[in-house]
């Protein structure tokens, strides 16, 4: 992974004494609330509905075993032994004290981390595929290139006062696990017909209130370009996004009232002006950035381990696991595998601390010291022998972190909801937690098979709920938590915005309504087909039909016309 | 007299800053004699008029109008403000790019508005090098802000190279 020089930790030193001064400032009356705001979020702060939130910065999801302990650590310390994985690849700390997030900030630069941009109106943490590497369908490893997007985007002095936040997502692989295509930036890498890397450059995608998937605006970016062709976007984007309202200023927008050629056209322009200048990307520089994230010293192994096979016959519960947690790796004898962080009865996404020591010693022992976090909010052993899969499995286990679910129904992904957010509209936490109570049954989960059911508070869709086959989004009215469900959505290269299947459910009808949803997948499905599969041949009405047999919805015929007033503000 | 920061110290400073009252017009405001820095309108409406009477002309930009509108003139100005109505309006840091990198302006670029101490060190970073610091903030102790980080990664106007073209030159490979 990538190693700070003196530069980069230089300047994250810097960055944490600017912050102190200012929190210091600001207790001296000298910086007023308003004006601490900006700079605080964009270290990472908010001020949350019990108090300060920390979203610490995990570039493109990459953690040393070193950072997750000194994470453990700081949670035990100075919060209270939890953390949240999000969406972003980041973590949350949601019980810190505001006095002491200099502190914090200062341990988190001791091993290399910060919570530089994670928030605010500027271009936050580069997210990518969590088996970038080792990913046998990768073209090349995104992670060099993700890195230095983040050394660019780190205190751009341009950049810093967008019309709203930026996010970018690289992919690399055959399949894109990063979905890039609802990020306001989605890079893809690709071999040009001369045989060069270079990038197919989508822009505008994201989710909220106006979900959108990203345009093509270049099918090939030769990769030495990258920084002046973002600058060019950025540029755009800073003079001529919206600013007059904070639900029209995304990227979105902009290509939208634009028109994509018309976009396409002035991006450019634009760069007509800044390409080949001295922001153009030497081989060298991509080399200096591959070289620190050479393989691992990956040893020479069987294709098979025979015990390995064996304990798969013999043990039920191992075979279910592997089945669903481990993923093929393009060394022979390696294996990734997924540490799921969505057990019974905890909050998607959440890590106690003695978890963080168990998942870094099991990094340590197994997987090269190395550790990744999905945007599915779960944890990654990138590179464990496949001889060694069974004593993971059950380290694992003894910790709650085996919990075979991957990819099934209960691995939800999910936003931290009303508990905590201060921006929720509803609580999700306890939807998810009572959709993981009915469907409590292993084999009742592998018998549903793949499937993916996402969970968002509020319109900000942090539960990424657009792009999951069943989406959950929680609304607002009359102090009630009402949840509105879509169906359809899909991430991956067939990424898709699900569609809304009508009025919302109240919170004790969710379980029901997507045992409904199953219901129907499960009567009208042919051999093989998944959920989204099924859906698609048959379409919505017959999901829609049964979520709302014997249900009364005049109850809430007067809301759903005010919600739709929102969501298409 | 205003006291600023320009060129990263405390100074006086002349010139008078010409907002267009309520309701008077680019055509019809009365220019005050001395060193003015004028709204954009004013300079479109009066351009002839300025260049016969000033020797010193300056003139300012609001964050929703590019240096573009200058194009063809910007050697005449001695001083070119760029606005920055709420400290979180970002657009006047690009207006001061494109004014020192594409048209090559060399003048005085000057932070007009919601100044603050924290934004200097972009600022500076973006070719602005004089700051007319909000009137309730200390421009002394603002000073601090334009030195907070000893390096950048980005190529700008302080430093066109980025950091990457200047570590591989002294990095053994």
């Amino acid at each position: 992974m990538y190693r700070y020089d003196s530069t980069d930790q230089q300047l994250i030193d810097q960055r944490v004494a600017q912050y102190r001064d200012q929190i210091v400032r600001h207790f001296a009356g000298e910086l007023s609330t308003d004006e601490l705001r900006p700079l605080r979020l964009q270290n990472g702060l908010y001020i949350q509905r019990h108090g300060p939130m920390l979203r610490i910065a995990i570039p493109y999801g990459v953690l040393a075993a070193a950072q997750l302990r000194k994470l453990a650590e700081i949670s035990r310390r100075y919060d209270r032994g939890v953390g949240h994985f999000t969406t972003r690849q980041n973590m949350q700390l949601n019980w810190p004290k505001f006095e002491e997030t200099p502190d914090i900030l200062g341990e988190l630069a001791s091993v290399q981390m910060h919570a530089v941009q994670t928030s605010g109106n500027c271009i936050r943490n580069i997210t990518s595929d969590h088996f970038a590497g080792i990913a046998p369908d990768e073209l090349t490893d995104p992670r060099p290139y993700c890195e230095l997007l983040r050394q660019w985007s780190t205190f751009h002095p341009e950049f810093a006062f967008l019309p709203r936040k930026f996010k970018i997502a690289v992919n690399a692989a055959a399949e894109d696990r990063a979905v890039i295509r609802v990020h306001d930036i989605g890079l893809d890498l690709v071999r040009g017909d001369d045989g060069d890397i270079g990038f197919r450059v989508f822009v505008g995608g994201g989710l909220g209130r106006t979900p959108m998937l990203g345009k093509l605006v270049r099918d090939f970016l030769p990769r030495r370009h990258l920084l002046s062709y973002l600058e060019a976007i950025l540029r755009l984007y800073n003079r001529y996004g919206r600013r007059d309202n904070m639900y029209k200023a995304r990227i979105k927008i902009l290509v939208q009232a634009l028109g994509v050629e018309e976009f396409r056209r002035q991006i450019e322009a634009e760069w007509c002006e800044l390409r080949d200048g001295p922001t153009t990307v030497p081989d060298a520089e991509f080399e200096r950035m591959v070289r620190h994230f050479a393989p691992p010293a990956w040893e020479n192994l069987p294709a098979v381990d025979l015990m390995h096979t064996s304990r798969l016959r013999a043990d039920k519960a191992f075979a279910s696991w592997v089945r669903r947690c481990v993923h093929a790796h393009k060394t022979t004898g390696y294996a990734a595998v997924t540490l799921s962080l969505k057990a019974p009865g905890v909050p998607p996404g959440d890590i106690s601390d003695a978890q963080m020591i168990a998942v870094a010693d099991l990094a340590e022992r197994f997987s090269f010291g190395e550790v990744r976090v999905s945007h599915e909010q779960n944890l990654v052993l990138a590179d464990v022998r496949q001889s060694d899969l069974y004593e993971v499995w059950q380290i694992a286990r003894s910790h709650r972190l085996a919990t075979a679910n991957v990819g099934l129904l209960t691995d939800m992904i999910c936003c931290p909801g009303g508990d905590l957010c201060a921006l929720a509209n509803a609580r999700s936490a306890p939807i998810a937690e009572a959709v993981q109570q009915k469907f409590d049954d292993l084999d009742y989960l592998y018998d549903i098979g793949d499937i993916s059911l996402n969970l968002s508070g509020c319109m900000n869709s942090c539960g990424h709920h657009h792009v999951a086959n069943i989406g959950i989004l929680g609304v607002d009215k009359n102090d009630e938590e009402w949840y509105q469900i879509t169906i359809g959505g899909q991430q991956g290269n067939a990424a898709t915005i699900g569609k809304v299947i009508g009025p919302s459910f109240y919170a004790m009808e969710v379980p029901e309504v997507i045992g409904a949803l199953i219901d129907v997948y499960l009567e009208q499905r042919t051999a093989g087909e998944r959920f989204i599969d099924t859906l698609q041949r048959i379409g919505v009405e017959p999901f829609k039909a049964r979520a709302y047999a014997g249900r009364d919805r005049r109850r809430t015929a007067k809301i759903e016309n005010a919600e739709r007033e929102v969501v298409n503000a | 007299m205003p006291r600023i920061i320009r060129n990263g110290s405390v100074v006086d400073d002349d010139w008078q800053l010409l907002r267009l009252p309520e309701g008077e017009t680019a055509a019809s405001v009365v220019l005050p004699a001395g060193p003015v820095l004028l709204p954009l309108a004013v300079w479109l409406a009066r351009r002839d008029e300025v260049i016969a009477y000033h020797d010193r002309i300056g003139v300012w930009l609001d964050s929703d109008e590019g240096p573009e509108m200058l194009a063809g003139d910007i050697d005449r100005f001695a001083v070119i403000g760029v606005n920055f109505p709420k400290f979180t309006d970002g657009r006047s840091y690009s207006s001061a790019r494109l004014l020192r990198e594409r048209h090559r302006y060399a003048g005085e670029i000057r932070a007009i508005g919601d100044v603050l101490q924290d934004q200097l060190f972009y600022m500076r970073r973006c070719g602005i090098d004089a700051y007319a610091l909000r009137a309730d903030k200390d421009p002394e102790k603002a000073l601090a802000g334009l030195s907070v980080f000893s390096e950048s990664y980005q190529a700008a106007v302080d430093q066109p190279l980025p950091l990457f073209q200047r570590r591989n030159a002294v990095e053994p490979a």
